[in-house]
């Protein structure tokens, strides 16, 4: 296991890779991406099994499928600090002829995507399908895939929750985050989720809820337990409560930063609350 | 002309089955997804002899179209099939995002196309499927016309890389190409020679074509007749090649004038050789209940319709 500190170390840089990214073109989603850090860091650099470089088809490792797909930023900053492709493309980040287009797809070829995301909904059915493609080639690795939690307004989903435990797709671990915001205001003033857990459980899925869904060493052990209820004929759902704007004060407690950029002044203030770790693209 | 003999009714939708059947015995990596409608997919057989290769999604379209996406990482070739009308229009952003966009080998497979499904009437009876699907970026749209092509496209788009639009439907319809023909996508395919008007069919139409055109040349007409099974790509060569002999289209189809087969024709003619073109096709309209052959009457789909068309388009010449 790679020590806590130097994961930390990758997470605050990855927050001022969010940061600089989405303040260049002004534009972007920081606040869920921010809120995603930890658990992607983790996922990434901790929980998954992976093989070195990139093919579309995956046999052999784990895989998983970004469906919130506005919290790109942060999903590109953790593919390329994990050497998918150069840090300094992060520079590109939705600028004319980028392969980082503003939610994440695998029409410009960058390495570590494998569907296209954005348009809500759809990710946990392309993950059903995966994980059945690994069954089919006799392929013991596990798919995983984030959702977020207003993202679960969109009906697709219950079709794939349903599918999943009725099918007894038990190589998948889905986590939600569950910031409890959405682009309007809260999750519960615009359609309330309810109480997802017994939700989940209710379809037939193994559920396991994360309190400190920002705490690295929580998600570690959320993603080792979640692991272990793989191969056990039930999906496994890891709900993750996580803050929206993590690592930044003023970004925090609010929906405000959900698809807006920092000014000038307020990009200093952010990153200097993240001082450099690894160095910045 | 050219005389085709119909070597017995047939629907296309069993040729889609018999070619599944095929491909799960030389193809492991074909597998099937359906939506709640097995028996009218005619899949059966591919189940009986692959059940692990067979994935009943339920009636849940839009899972069905991300599962197959997802079932293409790892090299599986999906085939995700159900009504024409579930296909398509109810989850067109399934379809752009999680396939067209994303580039994903999956094969929409799509039965109970246009009018003549029949009695079920308008809800399920597409006429815009065409339009949607050819409008999508990277999508191959594939409409053939008779149980032997429906067959040998399905086979062959198991060897085509990249997202496929296969369009049949659900009667009876003529069966006349060869047994053995193989399918090429994007190659039109020339059935009888003419010098007075090209006539570019597709799906069942291309049947209907066939008996107009024996019909016009009894009144001294010489129709040249293309079966246009591919959509998209579309055969530019193969009209413009016809049009130069003719100087006059018809364009034949069971979907709406927008965005069909229609719609290719004109384009293409606008562009390199505008030439008169009349539409066998539907008036921007729904359709209803009714039996095949009176849906095809009213909604003018039929060899009289291809006909009448022909009689006005030369006036035009």
């Amino acid at each position: 296991m790679a020590k806590l500190d130097e994961l930390q170390d990758i997470v605050v840089q990855t927050r001022r890779d969010i940061l600089r990214m989405v303040h260049k073109v002004n534009s972007g989603h920081p606040g869920g991406s921010l809120g995603c850090t930890e658990f992607l860091v983790a996922l990434y650099n901790e929980a998954m099994d992976l093989k070195e470089g990139f093919d579309m088809d995956g046999i052999g490792e784990d895989l998983f499928f970004l469906s919130n797909g506005h919290i790109s930023p942060v999903f590109y900053s953790v593919l390329a600090r994990k050497g998918y492709f150069p840090v300094e493309e992060l520079n590109t980040f939705r600028l004319l002829n980028s392969r980082l287009q503003g939610h994440p797809t695998t029409h410009e070829g960058l390495p570590g995507i494998r569907v296209a995301s954005g348009s809500l909904g759809q990710g946990m059915s392309v993950a059903i399908g995966a994980a059945l493609g690994k069954k089919l080639n006799g392929d013991d690795k596990l798919v995983y895939s984030l959702h977020g939690d207003g993202e679960l307004q969109e009906g697709q989903n219950w079709e794939a929750i349903m599918y999943a435990a009725g099918n007894k797709v038990d190589n998948l671990i889905s986590t939600i985050d569950r910031n409890g915001q959405q682009i309007d205001g809260p999750t519960e003033e615009i359609l309330p989720l309810g109480n997802l857990k017994e939700k989940f459980e209710v379809f037939g899925w193994d559920v396991l809820e994360v309190a400190e869904g920002n705490n690295l060493e929580a998600i570690i052990n959320a993603l080792k337990e979640a692991k272990s209820r793989t191969g056990k004929g039930k999906p496994v759902c890891i709900i993750l409560d996580t803050m929206m704007g993590n690592g930044v004060d003023f970004m925090m407690h609010t929906h405000a930063w959900h698809g807006k950029a920092p000014s000038d002044e307020q990009l200093e203030n952010a990153l200097g609350q993240n001082p450099e770790t690894l160095g910045d693209y | 002309m050219t005389k085709y003999i119909d070597q017995g009714k047939n629907d296309t939708r069993s040729g889609y089955g018999e070619a599944m059947t095929e491909l799960g015995r030389t193809n492991p990596n074909v597998v099937a997804l359906c939506a709640d409608l097995i028996g009218s997919l005619k899949i059966q057989p591919f189940i009986d002899e692959n059940p692990e290769r067979f994935f009943q999604i339920g009636i849940a379209e839009a899972n069905m179209m991300g599962i197959a996406a997802g079932l293409t990482i790892g090299g599986k070739i999906p085939f995700a099939s159900t009504f024409a009308n579930f296909a398509t229009g109810r989850v067109y952003d399934q379809i752009r995002q999680s396939i067209a966009y994303s580039g994903k080998n999956v094969k929409i497979c799509a039965s109970h196309a246009g009018v003549t499904l029949g009695e079920d009437g308008a809800t399920h009876q597409i006429l815009e499927d065409i339009g949607m699907m050819k409008m999508l970026p990277g999508m191959t749209v594939i409409n053939p016309c008779d149980f032997n092509q429906t067959k040998a496209a399905t086979l062959a788009i198991a060897e085509h890389e990249g997202p496929v639009y296969l369009r049949f439907g659900r009667p009876k319809v003529a069966n006349f190409t060869p047994v053995d023909q193989k399918f090429e996508i994007g190659k039109a395919l020339m059935l009888s020679e003419g010098t007075d008007v090209t006539i570019i069919a597709t799906g069942h139409l291309v049947w209907e074509a066939l008996i107009a055109a024996e019909r016009l040349e009894e009144q001294g007409i010489s129709a040249e007749v293309i079966n246009f099974h591919t959509i998209k790509p579309f055969d530019e060569e193969a009209l413009l090649k016809s049009v130069e002999k003719t100087g006059c289209v018809v364009s034949a189809e069971e979907h709406n004038f927008l965005g069909g087969l229609g719609e290719s024709v004109a384009r293409t003619l606008t562009v390199h050789n505008p030439v008169p073109q009349e539409f066998v096709a539907t008036q921007d309209t729904f359709g209803e209940s009714g039996t095949p052959e009176q849906l095809m009457e009213k909604y003018g789909l039929n060899n009289k319709a291809i006909e009448k068309a022909v009689l006005k388009v030369l006036k035009r010449k």
